[in-house]
C-alpha cells in the first residue's frame, strides 16, 4: 500500500511550474495555497525516489527565496539529492545547500565527500556546482578538509574551472589561513595570466584581501602596477585601482609611483566606471600628488555638469572625500553644489548638503546657513530636517567653534523653530540651553528670543518642538535678570494654552514663573531700600534695569497674576506640576500678605525682603555645563561599592525595574561626589584632569546612561539636587562645579583680530571622550596576515629562523610541499636568482622591513 | 562584494532574491520589504544609488535599475565600484533578453532555475566572475543541456506533469 502510494506521489507530483502557477491562481492572498504546497512537499521528500525528493527540494527553495517559507528542516534532504548521480538533481541540491545552510547547520560535515568527489569530477559544470557551493558554505573544516583540491582546481588547464577556484580561495583563506602555505603561490602566479576572466577573478580577490589587511600585500605592488599600466580591461583596472588606494594609504611612497599611470588612463577616453574609479582613487589616496588631484578634480567638474544624475551624485560624492584635505576644489565647484541643493534627486541634495557644511568656517557660517534656511523652508519635511539638522551639527561643533556672533545664532534657533517642516526640537532646546550656559554675553539676546518663542502660537501645538518650549521657559527664568521686563516674561509663562503641553513642560513653566516672581521682588524690596534709606548702596548684584524698576502697583498686579494663572494648576492630576503649583502659590500668598503690610507698616518690610533675599539665594547659583566625563575625574572612594549593591538591586527588582535602577543609581553617586569633592577639589583637580585614567567605567557609563535618558532635564534635576547640599554660602559663584573646570582655552586666545565684534567666552570643558580606545581591528586577521606575510617571505629570499620555528609549532600537521620546498633550497643557495631577488629584509621585524622591501620598485 | 541580488516588481512582489551571506528567511523578507519601500518612493530620471546602511549594515551601497515592470537591485560594499554594477545590472538584463529572447516579467516568474543559472555564472560567492553575456549563454546552455541528458534517463516521464496541468 505504501509503495503504492509513493508511486502515485511520483506520478502526479506537481512540478515547480505547477507550484508557481497555483500560487499565481490564488486570488485571495496565497498563504493557505503555500502551507497545502508545504505538506505536499513533506509527504515528497521523505520519498526514497531521488527524483521526486529533488522536484520537492526545488519547490522548497523556490517557497523559501521567494515567500519566505522555512527550509531549514530539509537540510538532510538537500544532503541526499546532492548525492543524485543526475546532474539535474545535483544542482538542485547543491543550490538548496548554499541557500540555506550555514555554519551551525549539523549535517554540514556530511558534504565533505560529496563535495571532494564532485572537485574532482571530470565534468567541469559538476566542479563548478561544488566551488559554488563551497564559497558560499565552506566552513574551517571544509576549508581545511578541502584544501588540496582547490590547489588542484588553481592549475587547472580550463579557465571556466579556474577562475571559480580563484573565487573560491577567497572563503577559503577566510576560514582556514593555513590554506595560505598551500594555495598562495598559485593565486599570485595567475596575476600573470594572459586570460581576461582569470585575471579578472584573481585580481578582484586580492582586492578583497588588500582591504582586510593591506600590509601584508605592499610586496605584490609590482605586479600589480603591472596591471595597471598593460591591462586595458575596465573590471580588472577597477580592482587594481581598489589594490592600490589601499597600499597606497600605508605606503605614501606608492602614491607616487602610481600617480602617473593613473593620470595617464584619466587621459585616455575610458568608460565612465574606470574614469570615477581613478577620480576616487586619487581623492582618497593620492591626493598629495598636486597633477593628478587637478586632474581628478577637472573630471570631477565634469561630473557634476553632466545631465545624468548619476554622475551628478558620484561626483558630489567624490568631492565630499577630497574636501577634509582640500577645501580648494570644493569652494572652486560651489556653484555647482549650491544647484545641486534644489536637485530633485534627494541623494544629490543630501551629498550636497553634507558638502556645504564641509565648507563652513566662522567667516561664511552666517551665508551657508542663510542659503541652508531657504532651503529648509522650501523643501519637504524629511530634507528640510535633513538641512536643519546639519547646521545645529556644524554650529554646535567643538563648543560653538565657528560661531562668532551669538546674538545671531540665537535668533538662527529662533528662525528654525518656526520652519514648519521642523521637528529638531530635542536638538534646539539642547542648544539654547547649553548656549545659556556657556556664553554669558548671549544671555539678554536668549531671554529676548525665549519669549519670542513662548508666545508664538504655532510652537504650542506641534509637539516635536516642546523641548524648544521647555529650554525657552526654563531660559526666560533663569536669566530673568537680563530681561527688560519681567511681567511680559511672567505673563507669557502663565499663558492660558499652556495647557497644552505635557505636565514635565508645564512644570518647568511655573518653577521658571517662581524664578520670576523672586527675582522681581528682589528688585522692588531694594528700589524700596535704596529710596527709604539712600545711604544704602545696592548690595546685591542684581542689574535692575530702569524697566524692571517695580511699583506697589506693578508689583501687586504681577503677584496677582501669577496667583491667578496658578490656583486653577493647585488641583491638576499631575502631582509634579500641583507641587509647583502650591509652592508658589504658597509663597506668594505669603508674600502678598506682607507687601499690602508694608505699605502701612514699615516693619514688616524687613521680614518680607528677608524672605524674599532668602529665596533670591537659592536662585543665584550659576548653572554650568556638566562635561560629559565629570564623573570619571573621581576617583572611587573606599567602601562605595557601586556595582555590588546594584546587582543586588536588579537580581531583586527583576528585568522591568531597569530604569529605576538606573536613577537610584545615579542619585547616589551624585551626591557622593558631592560630599568628598570639596576635600578633595583643589587638590586632585588638576592631577585627575591629566590622568583620569583611573577612573570607574560603571558608574560612568550608568551617569551617561542616564544624561541620555533625562535629556534635558538632566540639568534642572542636577540643580535641585545641589540646592538640597549647599549650606546657604553660596555666593562664591565661581566655586560651584567641582567636575565643571572652565579649561583655559576657553579664551581661545587663536581667534581672528579683525572681527568688529569681539566673540564672547565660551566655556568649553575638557571633554575627555578619547578615553574610549577603539578596539584593534587588525588583530582579526591576524592568522591570515601572518600566513600571507611568511608566504611573501618565501617568494624571494631566506627566511627568519624565528618565524620559521613559530610556524612549524603552530601546525606541525600540514606539511607543505611547494612553498617548503622552496624555502629550503633558498636556505642553502642562499640567493636564487628572481625578479623578487633584491627584496631584502631585515631579520628583526617584518613590519618595519616591509617599505624597505619595495624600495628599488619605487625608486 | 555583491551583498545580495534582488529582482522585485513594482508591486512590491519578490521575483528573484539572492543573499550572498547566510540571512534567515525571515530577514530576507524584512530586506526585501525595506528595499522595496524606499525604492517605490523615489520619482523617475533620478540617480540610480541609494544609502542603504540602516538595511544592509555600514559600508553597503545598493544599485537599481526599472525596467518596465521589474526593479533590478544590486547591494555590495566598497569594493565594488557604483557605475561598474550600474553595468553588471545591464549584463544580466541583456544575458537574460537573449536567454527568452525578448526577457519579460514571466519568464522571470517561471524559470526559477533558469534565472540563477544566468545569476551563478556572474556573481559566484559575492564576487563577479563573469561579464560578458556570452559567454554566460555558453555555460548556461551546456548546463541546460546537462539538466535534460539527465532527466531524459529518467523513468518517470516529466510530461506527466504537462499532461496534469491540462
Amino acid at each position: 500500500m505504501a509503495s503504492s502510494n509513493s508511486l502515485m506521489y511520483s506520478l502526479f507530483q506537481r512540478s515547480l511550474e505547477d507550484l508557481i502557477k497555483g500560487i499565481r491562481l490564488q486570488l485571495h492572498g496565497d498563504s493557505s495555497f503555500i502551507s497545502k504546497s508545504l505538506d505536499e512537499i513533506r509527504r515528497e521528500i521523505k520519498l526514497t525516489d531521488l527524483s521526486t525528493k529533488s522536484i520537492a527540494l526545488q519547490k522548497l527553495s523556490y517557497l523559501a527565496a521567494l515567500h519566505g517559507v522555512d527550509m531549514s528542516w530539509a537540510a538532510f534532504h538537500a544532503v541526499e539529492v546532492v548525492s543524485s548521480s543526475r546532474f539535474g538533481d545535483k544542482r538542485i541540491g547543491y543550490h538548496a545547500i548554499a541557500q540555506s545552510f550555514n555554519d551551525q547547520t549539523p549535517v554540514l560535515l556530511l558534504i565533505t565527500n560529496q563535495l571532494r568527489k564532485d572537485l574532482n569530477s571530470s565534468n567541469e559544470y559538476e566542479v563548478s556546482l561544488a566551488l559554488e557551493c563551497l564559497s558560499r558554505v565552506g566552513t574551517d573544516d571544509l576549508a581545511r578538509d578541502l584544501t588540496s583540491e582547490v590547489f588542484t582546481l588553481l592549475g587547472s588547464s580550463k579557465a571556466f574551472v579556474r577562475k571559480k577556484a580563484i573565487g573560491v580561495v577567497l572563503r577559503v583563506f577566510d576560514k582556514y589561513p593555513d590554506a595560505v602555505k598551500v594555495c598562495f603561490k598559485r593565486l599570485v602566479e595567475n596575476l600573470e595570466s594572459s586570460d581576461q576572466h582569470i585575471l579578472s577573478a584573481v585580481v578582484g580577490v586580492f582586492c578583497e584581501l588588500t582591504t582586510k589587511d593591506p600590509r601584508s600585500y605592499l610586496p605584490l605592488a609590482p605586479e600589480f602596477y603591472k596591471i595597471l599600466v598593460d591591462s586595458r580591461n575596465t573590471w580588472v583596472l577597477i580592482k587594481v585601482l581598489k589594490v592600490f588606494a589601499k597600499l597606497a594609504s600605508i605606503e605614501p611612497r606608492l602614491a607616487k609611483k602610481v600617480a602617473d599611470p593613473i593620470c595617464e588612463h584619466m587621459r585616455r577616453n575610458v568608460g565612465k566606471s574606470l574614469l570615477f574609479e581613478c577620480i576616487r582613487t586619487v581623492v582618497s589616496g593620492l591626493s598629495d600628488q598636486e597633477t593628478a588631484l587637478k586632474l581628478a578634480v577637472a573630471k570631477i567638474r565634469d561630473f557634476l555638469v553632466d545631465d545624468d544624475p548619476n554622475l551628478k551624485y558620484l561626483g558630489l560624492h567624490a568631492l565630499s572625500i577630497v574636501a577634509p584635505k582640500h577645501l580648494w576644489a570644493v569652494l572652486e565647484n560651489k556653484e555647482a553644489v549650491v544647484k545641486a541643493l534644489s536637485d530633485e534627486d534627494p541623494n544629490v541634495k543630501l551629498e550636497a548638503l553634507h558638502l556645504l557644511m564641509a565648507m563652513v568656517n566662522e567667516d561664511n557660517v552666517s551665508e551657508i546657513s542663510r542659503i541652508l534656511m531657504n532651503y529648509a523652508l522650501k523643501s519637504g519635511p524629511l530634507f528640510c530636517n535633513e538641512v536643519i539638522g546639519s547646521v545645529l551639527l556644524a554650529c554646535s561643533r567643538n563648543s560653538y567653534e565657528i560661531v562668532v556672533d551669538f546674538d545671531w545664532y540665537l535668533s538662527l534657533l529662533g528662525e528654525m523653530a518656526r520652519i514648519p517642516h521642523c521637528q529638531r526640537g530635542q536638538e534646539i532646546g539642547h542648544q539654547l540651553i547649553d548656549i545659556g550656559m556657556r556664553v554669558k554675553d548671549a544671555r539678554p539676546e536668549l531671554v529676548r528670543i525665549s519669549r519670542a518663542l513662548l508666545i508664538d502660537p504655532a510652537l504650542l501645538g506641534n509637539q516635536s518642538l516642546h523641548p524648544i518650549l521647555s529650554a525657552a521657559a526654563w531660559a526666560s527664568g533663569e536669566y530673568v535678570e537680563f530681561s527688560k521686563t519681567s511681567y511680559d516674561i511672567a505673563e507669557a509663562l502663565l499663558q492660558p494654552r499652556t495647557s497644552l503641553l505635557p505636565p514635565s513642560i508645564r512644570a518647568i513653566y511655573i518653577h521658571s514663573t517662581f524664578k520670576v516672581l523672586v527675582f522681581s521682588l528682589k528688585a522692588y524690596f531694594s528700589a524700596q531700600e535704596s529710596t527709604s534709606s539712600p545711604l544704602v548702596e545696592e548690595s546685591t548684584s542684581s542689574v535692575s534695569s530702569p524697566e524692571n524698576a517695580f511699583t506697589y502697583k506693578s508689583i501687586s498686579s504681577l503677584v496677582n497674576m501669577i496667583e491667578l494663572g496658578l490656583c486653577s494648576l493647585s488641583g491638576t492630576l499631575d502631582v509634579e506640576v500641583q507641587e509647583r503649583a502650591k509652592n508658589v502659590l504658597g509663597f506668594t500668598g505669603m508674600i502678598k500678605h506682607k507687601i499690602a503690610e508694608e505699605v502701612t507698616a514699615q516693619g514688616s518690610e524687613i521680614e518680607a525682603s528677608r524672605a524674599v533675599a532668602f529665596m533670591e539665594d537659592v536662585f543665584s547659583e550659576e548653572l554650568c555645563p556638566v562635561s560629559a566625563t565629570a564623573q570619571e575625574k573621581f576617583p572611587l572612594p573606599d567602601g562605595l561599592e557601586l556595582k555590588e549593591n546594584l546587582e543586588d538591586l536588579q537580581e531583586i527588582c527583576g528585568e522591568f525595574l531597569k530604569p529605576v535602577v538606573e536613577s537610584n543609581s545615579n542619585l547616589f553617586s551624585s551626591s557622593e561626589k558631592i560630599s568628598f569633592s570639596v576635600a578633595r577639589l583643589r587638590i586632585s583637580d588638576q592631577q585627575e584632569a591629566s590622568s583620569s585614567s583611573s577612573h570607574p567605567p560603571e558608574s560612568a557609563s550608568l551617569l551617561a546612561e542616564h544624561r541620555k535618558r533625562h535629556g534635558m532635564y538632566y540639568l534642572s534635576s542636577q540643580k535641585s539636587d545641589d540646592h538640597n547640599d549647599s549650606n546657604g554660602n553660596n555666593n562664591t559663584l565661581n566655586e560651584y562645579p567641582p567636575a565643571n573646570e572652565i579649561s583655559a582655552d576657553s579664551f581661545n586666545p587663536k581667534k581672528k583680530m579683525n572681527q568688529s565684534k569681539p566673540r564672547p567666552v565660551v566655556v568649553k570643558l575638557d571633554e575627555g571622550d578619547d578615553f574610549k580606545m577603539k578596539p584593534d581591528a587588525s588583530s582579526n586577521d591576524e592568522p591570515l596576515s601572518r600566513a600571507i606575510q611568511t608566504a611573501l617571505m618565501g617568494k624571494g629570499k631566506e627566511k627568519e629562523r624565528e618565524k620559521d620555528n613559530h610556524e612549524r609549532s603552530l601546525d606541525p600537521g600540514i606539511k607543505e610541499q611547494s612553498s617548503r620546498k622552496e624555502k629550503k633550497t633558498k636556505k642553502k643557495n642562499g640567493e636564487k636568482s628572481s625578479k623578487h631577488r633584491s627584496r631584502r629584509r631585515s631579520d628583526k621585524d617584518a613590519i618595519a622591513a616591509k617599505p624597505v622591501e619595495i624600495v628599488d620598485f619605487l625608486l | 562584494m555583491i551583498k545580495a541580488v534582488m529582482m522585485m516588481n513594482t508591486q512590491g512582489k519578490p521575483r528573484l532574491a539572492k543573499f550572498y551571506d547566510y540571512t534567515p528567511v525571515e530577514k530576507q523578507q524584512e530586506l526585501i520589504r525595506g528595499v522595496f519601500s524606499v525604492l517605490c518612493s523615489r520619482p523617475e530620471n533620478v540617480s540610480n544609488f541609494l544609502e542603504i546602511d540602516s538595511l544592509f549594515g555600514p559600508d553597503s551601497r545598493l544599485v537599481y535599475k526599472h525596467y518596465a515592470t521589474l526593479y533590478f537591485v544590486l547591494v555590495f560594499d566598497g569594493s565594488e565600484n557604483e557605475l561598474a554594477m550600474l553595468d553588471l545590472i545591464q549584463v544580466l538584463v541583456e544575458t537574460l533578453d537573449k536567454c527568452f529572447s525578448n526577457v519579460c516579467e514571466l519568464d522571470i516568474v517561471f524559470n526559477y532555475s533558469k534565472m540563477h543559472a544566468v545569476l551563478d555564472e556572474i556573481v559566484f560567492g559575492g564576487q563577479v566572475l563573469e561579464t560578458s553575456s556570452a559567454e554566460v549563454m555558453k555555460a548556461v546552455e551546456e548546463i541546460s543541456k546537462l539538466e535534460a541528458a539527465s532527466n531524459s534517463i529518467s523513468l518517470v516521464p516529466k510530461s506527466v506533469s504537462g499532461w496534469r496541468g491540462r
